[in-house]
């Protein structure tokens, strides 16, 4: 599986899901500047976590109109798996290849611990590792992870089964319904606001985010 | 000329930062003080003398930019 991860001014953890990638695929991902108007041929391409753009306007506003991201909607619509990651699920939805928003949590406060959520579909390309059902742990980082759509569009994300994780236990942001990510209508394009990518080793902790990147190369190799 | 653009958030959608405020003001001692909403204010210079065009290009960048229409409401007046 060869993947590419987007870098945005104020991105700050590439390092992270690179490691993770590597770890397991064996393959170092490509790193694209956001600057770049192309991207290389990937099987998955993965906006990381940050504050891109120092989180100006809004959350993600100003990334998800960078130069790249004009190829990495072509390349989503086209069918090229993508994952966003926090900041990353900001700027999907900012991009317009999720819907729905991120708003401020709804205590006001930054959100920094271990979560736990339940995985909704083992049916994805993202979700192969894991049982429908199965609860993981992994940890949050976010300031502006309360998701948020109107009714209407809730209403199908259900009814299509897009609703990829939800927050079991404590809801950590105030996210409508539990959501703790989403995927676009061909399942194909993956937000999410936890980290994954920082449960892949014992020494975080826990790695109950590999089952996402062997889910993913597994479906993609 | 000049446009000047406002942009709220919609009826309905939770205001973190409005209620800090509110919170802040009350522990000021400013009593009577109910619901605080935060907004945007955003003033553009823009090359255009015909002041309906300048509105509906202004009107487009709210659209793709400068607001997000799924918790934003914006409105748009052009000065000369």
């Amino acid at each position: 599986m060869k993947s590419a991860v987007v870098l945005f001014p104020g991105t700050n953890r590439e390092r992270d899901i690179a490691v993770a990638l590597e770890r397991a695929t064996g393959q170092a991902p490509a790193i694209v500047w956001h600057a770049e108007t192309s991207l290389p041929k990937v099987d998955l391409i993965v906006l990381p976590g940050g504050f891109s753009y120092g989180d100006y306007l809004r959350s993600g506003a100003i990334a998800a109109r960078a130069p790249i991201m004009r190829a990495v909607v072509d390349a989503a619509e086209a069918g090229v798996a993508v994952l966003g990651i926090c900041n990353g699920f900001q700027i999907l939805t900012e991009s317009g290849l999720l819907p729905g928003v991120l708003l401020p949590n709804a205590h006001g406060k930054f959100a920094c611990k271990n979560v736990a959520l339940r995985v909704e579909t083992s049916q994805t390309i993202f979700t192969g590792g894991y049982e429908a059902g199965q609860t993981i742990t992994v940890p949050i980082a976010h300031h502006d992870g309360n998701y948020f759509a109107d009714d209407e569009t809730l209403a199908r994300l259900e009814g299509e089964g897009r609703i990829a994780f939800r927050y079991v236990g404590e809801n950590p942001n105030g996210s409508i319904r539990d959501i703790a990510g989403v995927y676009n209508a061909t399942k194909t394009v993956l937000g999410l606001m936890p980290h994954p990518e920082d449960a892949t080793d014992a020494r975080h902790g826990g790695t109950d985010g590999l089952g996402l990147f062997k889910g993913l190369t597994a479906a993609l190799s | 000329m000049k446009a000047k653009v406002h942009i709220t958030l919609k009826k309905g959608v939770l205001d973190v930062q409005g209620k800090a405020i509110g919170g802040a003001l009350a522990s000021l001692g400013f009593g009577g003080v109910g619901d605080v909403r935060q907004g945007k204010y955003i003033e553009l210079d823009i090359a255009e003398t015909d002041p309906a065009i300048a509105k509906s290009r202004v009107e487009e960048m709210c659209r793709k930019l400068l607001a997000n229409t799924v918790i934003e409401n914006y409105a748009v007046e052009i000065l000369r």
